[in-house]
């Protein structure tokens, strides 16, 4: 999920380009107080006009309690942006606030359900209530963590190594998974050191994260590498998934690949696999059945 | 020493016979630090002479000060690869009433040989020459490497004037400029701004859209077929075709494939990847940097090539018959793949030919990268402003929207298609470009022809008209 | 930039660095949005360097919300 300032007009036309999965329009801490009101009204032009292809659109607001969250959420549904995201966020109160703000704008333009939310834990409360943040409204996709205010909140600095960070992202992921949605790990704001960059992407990759946030397109390469499978892990999920077929085919319970007994776990990491390689283009649609 | 050429510029003025309405040419090897070419036009005009012709390989912004030379009379007719600045700027809005005449480098280098473009007196700046004129593009005081533009008015004109601000003991070896064809030597203060004659080489861009295409450019290099051992290679340097360089290396490394020889504006990238043992000749007509003029001077691998040796289309020996692949950027592409370099969209020139015309035609794969946009700017339009180098010299263009094939180039978009790029019709590209900015609205142009765009073969290819 | 002072009907100056191919156009969109938030009578300075119609429509509607105070959001 790439993160565009929403006061950058010549960024919010041009970052579809890079092909990121999706498109994070910030009306929050990237914009001054000053130019809050400038910066969503390009917002809500931006994603009326501008054609961002498949790119999923998501616009960070500014919280309720804000003099300026009303009105970003009233501005980003009219434009009919898919996933509102929410900072800071600590309690599953706050989420069905949010959620009751959603539905109003809504409910006046006719479009009912149509927007989702994700939620960002950036403080010890918000890690403490994940699974009551990530299961608080049917409109959840995902949560995901904000490791700088996060760190600050627990008094600590950020580290490379992010063991400050450790609890924190098992439990997004381990909360995630519980109530079924996507979980998105934080920023990695060095742009020179691609080296450290991709250990901390595949790091996540290994916790079970979805996903990664990113601040420019020059590390959209590294995070498809990471998350795409290799040929080798693509051969071996196929093959476990034949396997299924035919022994469903057969109505035999048992399944052998290469021997090996391969059980539930195992199935669904294959599917999974097999999803991801998909969706990264490496292989299409017809010959994934 | 004996037989010394070394006069004032004012007397080898009058020695060269120059009179009111004759022809007098300079070389751009000096790029925007160059001083050569106002201060003799200033001499001239001081001098009291009227109606003369200026023939330059090039002009750029450093040379506003013959607005007001041209405005006097001194100079009243042009020819050049290109023109920028306030220059551009003034001949666009009608300065002028003979129309520039605008070659390509192998064009211009044609017409001096074969006679069509006549020089009476060539000005040739150089950073170092002896006494009897043997000049080099090496000095104490500034580098420049070859003189390839400089050479053919050397062998051509009626009379040569070296100008240098470092003169040195005779032999000045290895020359660049003869002895023999040289008629006087004029010591000055200083040729150039050496700063910007020759900077340090231009560090890789960070700018994710260069990033983006310079990929994609490679990635169309490389499926291309032409890709094999021994293949030739010419870019330009704007950020995505140096960046594009960065790319096939990786790609030229894990194959063990070696490239016969870069041609043309060499610079620093292409020096490196020669010293690497990847690239095996470099065939030098500007050296674009202090590394590129440098690597001349001391490997034999790497040498000067003339205007004419490098890319006359009247010459079948010249080099670019011999290219394979070129990567060159434009200011517009059109839905028949026709290119402009020259001029803005908003009509007014700001460009050169350079060598566009020469390599698009006679390389075997010419490949264009552009931005669909620049800011407000469509790259990619149903027709060019003005002409330079027609459709049918273009095979690929590739934009951060897409890829796109000259349909007179089927093998090629077979083998991108199979190597899994993405290709489109150029159509679909101006419509999407026009669906984000809108349609422009006519320029203003007048009735009065500003500018005259020459074939290689010495036809006019199209006229650019005054802007109101 | 989008500067919305008093004046007199619809008055638009406009600098735009692609003047010659769409200052038509961005005077159109700039009109269009006035007069959508039923502003008259305005004194309009825009600088532009190739923004796209989104932009200007968003920058003159900023403008013009500061100048009259009234927001195009409910509170």
């Amino acid at each position: 999920m790439m993160f565009v300032p929403g006061n950058n007009p010549g960024m919010m036309a041009d970052a579809h380009i890079y092909g990121p999965d999706s498109i994070m329009l910030d009306l929050e801490d990237s914009v001054t107080m000053a130019e809050k009101d400038a910066a969503r009204l390009l917002v809500h032009n931006a994603l009326k006009s501008i054609d961002f292809g498949n790119t999923e659109m998501v616009v960070r607001i500014n919280p309720l309690n804000t003099p300026y969250g009303k009105k970003d959420v009233e501005a980003v549904v009219k434009a009919g942006v898919q996933v509102i995201r929410m900072p800071k966020t600590e309690t599953a109160e706050e989420v069905r606030e949010l959620e009751a703000e959603i539905l109003k704008v809504e409910e006046e333009i006719g479009v009912v359900g149509r927007t989702r939310i994700m939620a960002a834990i950036e403080s010890a409360l918000g890690i403490v209530n994940a699974y009551a943040i990530a299961t608080a409204s049917p409109r959840m996709m995902g949560i995901a963590l904000g490791a700088e205010d996060y760190s600050a909140n627990l008094k600590t600095n950020r580290t490379p190594g992010g063991a400050e960070l450790l609890l924190a992202r098992e439990q997004i992921v381990v909360a995630a998974r519980a109530a079924g949605i996507c979980c998105f790990d934080t920023v990695y704001s060095n742009l020179d050191d691609m080296e450290t960059f991709r250990k901390e992407v595949e790091l996540i990759k290994t916790l079970g994260f979805d996903g990664k946030s990113i601040i420019n397109p020059r590390q959209i390469e590294v995070v498809n590498s990471v998350f795409t499978p290799t040929e080798k892990e693509i051969t071996k999920a196929r093959a476990v998934v034949a396997a299924i077929k035919e022994a469903q085919a057969k109505g035999s319970g048992v399944i052998a690949v290469n021997g090996k007994m391969v059980d539930r776990p195992v199935v669904l990491r294959a599917e999974r696999t097999i999803a991801l390689a998909v969706a990264a283009g490496v292989i299409s649609e017809e010959e994934a059945l | 020493m004996r037989n010394s050429k070394v006069v004032s510029l004012e007397e080898a003025i009058k020695r060269s016979g120059l009179q009111d309405g004759m022809t007098i040419s300079f070389h751009h090897h000096f790029r925007g630090g160059d001083k050569v070419v106002n201060m003799v036009v200033d001499k001239l005009a001081q001098m009291g002479f009227k109606d003369l012709k200026l023939a330059a390989s090039s002009l750029s912004d450093v040379h506003a000060p013959l607005v007001e030379h041209i405005k006097n009379g001194v100079i009243t007719g042009i020819s050049t690869s290109g023109l920028r600045g306030a220059l551009a700027d003034a001949i666009s809005h009608g300065l002028m009433k003979e129309p520039v005449v605008f070659r390509s480098h192998g064009g211009r280098g044609s017409a001096i040989a074969n006679g069509e473009l006549k020089i009476d007196v060539a000005f040739l700046g150089a950073c170092s020459a002896d006494e009897l004129g043997n000049a080099t593009g090496y000095g104490s005081k500034s580098i420049c490497g070859s003189l390839g533009y400089a050479l053919p008015d050397a062998r051509y004109a009626k009379h040569v004037v070296v100008l240098t601000d470092d003169l040195v003991a005779y032999p000045n070896m290895p020359q660049s400029i003869s002895a023999a064809d040289v008629e006087s030597v004029v010591v000055v203060e200083s040729v150039g701004d050496s700063s910007k004659i020759a900077a340090g080489a231009i560090r890789d861009s960070k700018n994710p859209r260069d990033i983006l295409l310079a990929k994609q450019a490679a990635k169309v290099i490389i499926n291309s077929g032409y890709f094999q051992d021994g293949f030739s290679i010419q870019t330009g340097t704007g950020g995505a075709s140096l960046a594009a360089v960065k790319y096939i290396r990786e790609e030229m490394i894990n194959r063990g494939i070696k490239a016969s020889f870069a041609l043309g504006g060499i610079t620093a990238h292409m020096v490196k990847l020669h010293e690497e043992g990847l690239i095996g000749k470099l065939i030098d007509v500007q050296s674009f940097d202090k590394v590129a003029a440098e690597s001349i001077s001391h490997d034999p691998a790497h040498r000067e090539v003339s205007a004419v040796e490098y890319a006359s289309g009247q010459h079948l020996g010249s080099a670019t018959h011999a290219l394979d692949i070129v990567i060159l950027s434009a200011l517009e592409v059109d839905t028949q793949f026709n290119v402009n370099v020259l001029v803005g969209s908003d009509g007014i020139i700001r460009g050169a030919i350079g060598g566009h015309q020469d390599t698009a035609a006679d390389s075997a794969l010419s490949i264009i990268v552009c931005p669909l946009l620049r800011g407000r700017i469509p790259c990619v339009v149903p027709k060019v402003t003005t002409l330079i180098t027609p459709g049918k010299s273009v095979d690929v263009v590739v934009t951060e929207y897409g890829i796109a094939v000259n349909p007179g180039r089927p093998e090629i978009a077979e083998k991108l298609k199979a190597a899994g790029l993405k290709i489109v019709d150029i159509r679909d590209l101006a419509a999407k470009a026009s669906s984000i900015i809108g349609t422009p609205d006519p320029l203003p142009f007048g009735d009065q022809v500003v500018g005259v765009v020459m074939n290689r073969d010495g036809s006019v290819l199209d006229k650019i008209y005054n802007i109101q | 930039m989008v500067t919305i002072g008093p004046g007199e009907g619809l008055q638009i100056e406009l600098q735009s660095s692609v003047a010659a191919q769409f200052g038509r156009q961005i005077k159109a969109v700039i009109t269009e949005t006035l007069e959508g938030l039923g502003v008259k009578d305005a004194h309009v300075e825009a600088i532009d360097k190739g923004a796209l119609d989104c932009t200007i429509r968003a920058r003159v509607t900023a403008a013009a919300v500061r100048a009259t105070g009234k927001d195009v959001w409910k509170d």
